[in-house]
């Protein structure tokens, strides 16, 4: 019973969700698109709290452990988003994501590396054909308290830099304003901007609050084309919290079940222990499927958890711990 | 293979130890009984446990003259701040051996683990702490302080230990002393209760537990030496058990049969819903007197809601109740598992159309997959008897007035679940409900402050909270 028959799913659509992914109708205008969201399932707080929590209580042990760990190793976007990044810094973190454990050549490298998009390049120039993805930070990345023209240059510089990967901010205060088509119509110039390059649309789900917003911030950014949907920038507590990843993995669930389209998922900011990690894929395995158990379709914004990952890695293989000191720093 | 395949996470049996042979718990001490001995078997595997003693008429005496004794000489004059102390000591050496206790519970009922160690145990405790706290309130229940004396408890298989926790605690708050009988299929986790006695100092004789079937339950509720009578399980029995009391001095409390109406109406917060669904039917395997066995849902969402639920119903996993992530255990016993299949074939047979999720049915011991039977009408026997058992009959509704009919249709009452993201339709639909319990966007929560029991057939008194008293103390009559 374990194993989830995935693929057979349709017919559970969302509210007055169009057959096939035409939301055309929906995203006319702010008042239809307003009556869609609103008309989405409500979230009951209580109840998805105790979900997530009864999630969080699967032991996962042995050969399960050793293959998780590995799972999520491969998830990790190892990120550095500080005011003192310099090209040393990245050029560092960079060679750590393709060899996250030096001392033992079987561990995988990370999805990608997260950075400013002005250090792109250097990331890039780093990682060069490894297969690490370079993630960028763009839109006035973390508040998106700027014009729209300087959201879609900071974009573009960020693409032509070498990112193959852009994260985007949404408008929270247009969003908490009910001006949703202004979101939707700027993740849309956003992803045009992107061009080759895939978009993750951040929520920020600290300031959007409410379990409710974040379904509708979910849905408005699918509609939008955004490739992965991501709750946090980092910068604002509480981050990445395990029910509302599980109620975007609820979206994305629902939204292939609409449209056939699979979308992938990020928690970002939080997540620092392999222990957490590892409840982050049990839900992800039980409430989205195990289609989405891949880096394609499901990441770690994440710095510290590597470490941590690599130690539980190393305790696996070798039965014993190692101090901190036997892996790097960055 | 799957990318992320969940290893066995089996908890130690290494922390319990099962003797071979265990005796009655009379007057503080484990005495032999006289009646033939029985075996208790783990239902996952059918491994014979232990030898149990049966009591017989002359056991069944003892233990009553020990309460009498107990009740006169010591625990009734005692006051209220005294026995709450045995109490609290009780509760914390329930949470210190909860691991142990939980084990043991597993083991000799086939429930998962996570449910004894994260809801059985853990409520056991709260309800001995709870009513510790109203010992020496007494006064304040708005029922007096005077305890009725010797109290003769029978209780199900189903949540053994809870069952105890909710009939020992109270009496014992009030002042009562008592005999209890555990099911004969389920009766270790009661005589370690009794080694906890022992453990707490509590003076000899304030509880007593017999154990033995049907018959050693028959001559406990009917002997003259006891003035209350406590009783949870079919409500088969429990009507022979209020002909037997009836025209004697002795009270009693019933506590019944169920088949609950879960209501899901076109707004309610729909993955929450699915949960509580699942968790009202496939909880501890269904074995719940308040399960959620009848599913009401809007014809409107109707195919939406099945289709959500059986994708739920696939990830729930079930096999060995000692690994941590099993949803679903075993039957708890062949007969039990017997009755599940009868009902379902008639389900089947009456025109319901029945699903399971795949899954493997391990070779030993008794189980049953989750199941859903969908165009379940009113006039169909799964619709109105209880299966006691993972087994769901889902119906559809129109209107709120139709959901409440639906609801009520039955000859039981003991429990409902609304599930609406609208608050005043909650309040005017629990209202309109004939169930002792409405939970409201969760099902199957239970708290020692929360009164607890049925109406109609599902049986009359109420436990746990400041109502619980009632049952145990002179004054609720006045």
């Amino acid at each position: 019973m374990p194993t989830t028959p995935t693929t057979e799913a349709p017919a559970a659509t969302a509210a007055g969700s169009a057959p096939g992914g035409d939301f055309s109708d929906v995203t006319r205008s702010d008042a239809s698109l307003r009556r869609f969201l609103h008309g989405l399932p409500g979230v009951d707080q209580v109840g998805a709290d105790a979900r997530a929590a009864s999630l969080g209580t699967r032991s996962i042990k042995t050969t399960a452990k050793a293959q998780a760990l590995d799972l999520a190793i491969r998830m990790v976007d190892l990120t550095t988003l500080e005011g003192a990044d310099t090209d040393g810094k990245v050029r560092a973190l960079a060679s750590k994501a393709v060899r996250p454990d030096p001392a033992d050549p079987t561990c995988p490298s990370v999805a990608a590396v997260c950075v400013y998009g002005d250090l792109a390049a250097t990331a890039r120039q780093t990682l060069g054909d490894s297969g690490v993805h370079v993630a960028a930070v763009a839109t006035a990345f973390p508040s998106g308290r700027a014009s729209r023209e300087i959201k879609l240059a900071d974009t573009r510089d960020a693409v032509a830099a070498g990112a193959d990967e852009i994260d985007m901010v949404i408008d929270r205060g247009a969003f908490l304003s009910g001006r949703y088509l202004e979101v939707f119509e700027e993740i849309v110039a956003v992803k045009e901007a992107c061009g080759p390059a895939h978009l993750k649309v951040i929520f920020e789900t600290g300031e959007l609050q409410t379990y409710d917003n974040v379904r509708r911030a979910s849905w408005l950014a699918m509609m939008a084309g955004g490739h992965f949907i991501k709750t946090s920038t980092g910068k604002t507590q509480p981050a990445a919290t395990l029910p509302v990843t599980m109620i975007m993995l609820e979206a994305v669930r629902d939204w292939r079940a609409a449209t056939g389209q699979m979308v992938g998922v990020k928690p970002a900011g939080g997540i620092r222990t392999a222990k957490d990690a590892i409840k982050y894929l049990v839900t992800v395995n039980e409430v989205a499927g195990p289609d989405w158990l891949d880096p394609d379709w499901f990441r770690f914004g994440a710095s510290t958890l590597l470490n941590d990952l690599l130690m539980q890695r190393t305790k696996m293989r070798t039965g014993r711990y190692s101090g901190p000191d036997y892996f790097t720093l960055d | 293979m799957s990318i992320f395949e969940y290893a066995p996470a089996p908890e130690s049996r290494a922390i319990v130890d099962i003797k071979g042979s265990y005796g009655l718990f009379v007057n503080g001490e484990f005495t032999d009984g006289h009646g033939t001995p029985f075996k208790t078997v783990n239902p996952a595997t059918e491994e014979v446990l232990a030898e149990v003693a049966e009591a017989d008429a002359s056991d069944v005496d003892a233990a009553v003259k020990a309460a009498r004794k107990a009740y006169d000489k010591v625990w009734g004059p005692m006051p209220g701040r005294e026995r709450a102390k045995y109490l609290y000591r009780i509760a914390r050496i329930l949470q210190e051996r909860a691991r142990e206790i939980s084990v043991l519970e597993t083991i000799d009922n086939g429930k998962p683990i996570k449910e004894s160690r994260d809801v059985d145990v853990p409520t056991a405790a709260a309800f001995f702490f709870y009513y510790a706290g109203w010992a020496d309130k007494l006064e304040h229940s708005g029922y007096g302080s005077t305890p009725l004396g010797v109290a003769g408890q029978v209780i199900p298989w189903n949540f053994p230990l809870l069952m105890l926790a909710w009939k020992i605690a109270p009496a014992l708050a009030c002042g009562n002393t008592v005999v209890l009988k555990p099911a004969e299929t389920t009766p270790l986790t009661a005589l370690l209760f009794a080694e906890i006695c022992q453990q707490a100092d509590l003076p000899p004789g304030v509880v007593n537990i017999i154990t033995g079937a049907g018959a050693t339950g028959e001559t406990l509720v009917g002997h003259p030496g006891i003035d209350k009578v406590a009783f949870t399980g079919s409500t088969g029995v429990g009507k022979a058990i209020a002909r037997t009391v009836a025209g004697s001095d002795k009270k009693i409390t019933l506590e019944l049969g169920g088949k609950a109406a879960n209501i899901v109406f076109d707004d309610a917060p729909m993955d929450q819903a699915i949960e509580g669904i699942v968790n009202g039917i496939f909880f501890n395997q269904g074995h719940v007197c308040c399960a959620g066995s009848r599913l009401l849902v809007q014809e409107s969402v109707a195919d939406e809601v099945l289709e959500r639920l059986k994708r739920r119903m696939s990830t729930l996993r079930l096999g060995d109740p000692l690994d941590k992530n099993t949803d679903v255990g075993a039957i708890n016993s062949a007969a039990q598992l017997a009755r599940i299949h009868e009902l379902s074939d008639v389900g089947e047979a009456e025109g319901a159309g029945r699903w399971s999720p795949e899954c493997e049915l391990p070779a030993n011991g008794f189980w049953f997959p989750p199941t859903v039977f969908t165009g379940v009408s009113q006039a169909h026997r799964i619709a109105r008897e209880e299966i006691f058992g993972p087994v769901l009959s889902v119906l559809t509704f129109r209107t709120p007035s139709e959901a409440v009919e639906k609801a009520n249709n039955t000859p039981y009452g003991l429990s409902a679940g609304i599930w609406t993201d609208k608050g005043s339709r909650i309040l005017d639909i629990a209202g309109r409900l004939r169930a002792g319990v409405v939970w409201a966007n969760t099902f199957n929560k239970f708290d020692p402050t929360s009164p607890f029991g049925g109406y109609k057939e599902s049986g009359y008194g109420r436990e746990g909270g400041r109502h619980g008293l009632a049952a145990y103390l002179k004054g609720a009559d006045a």
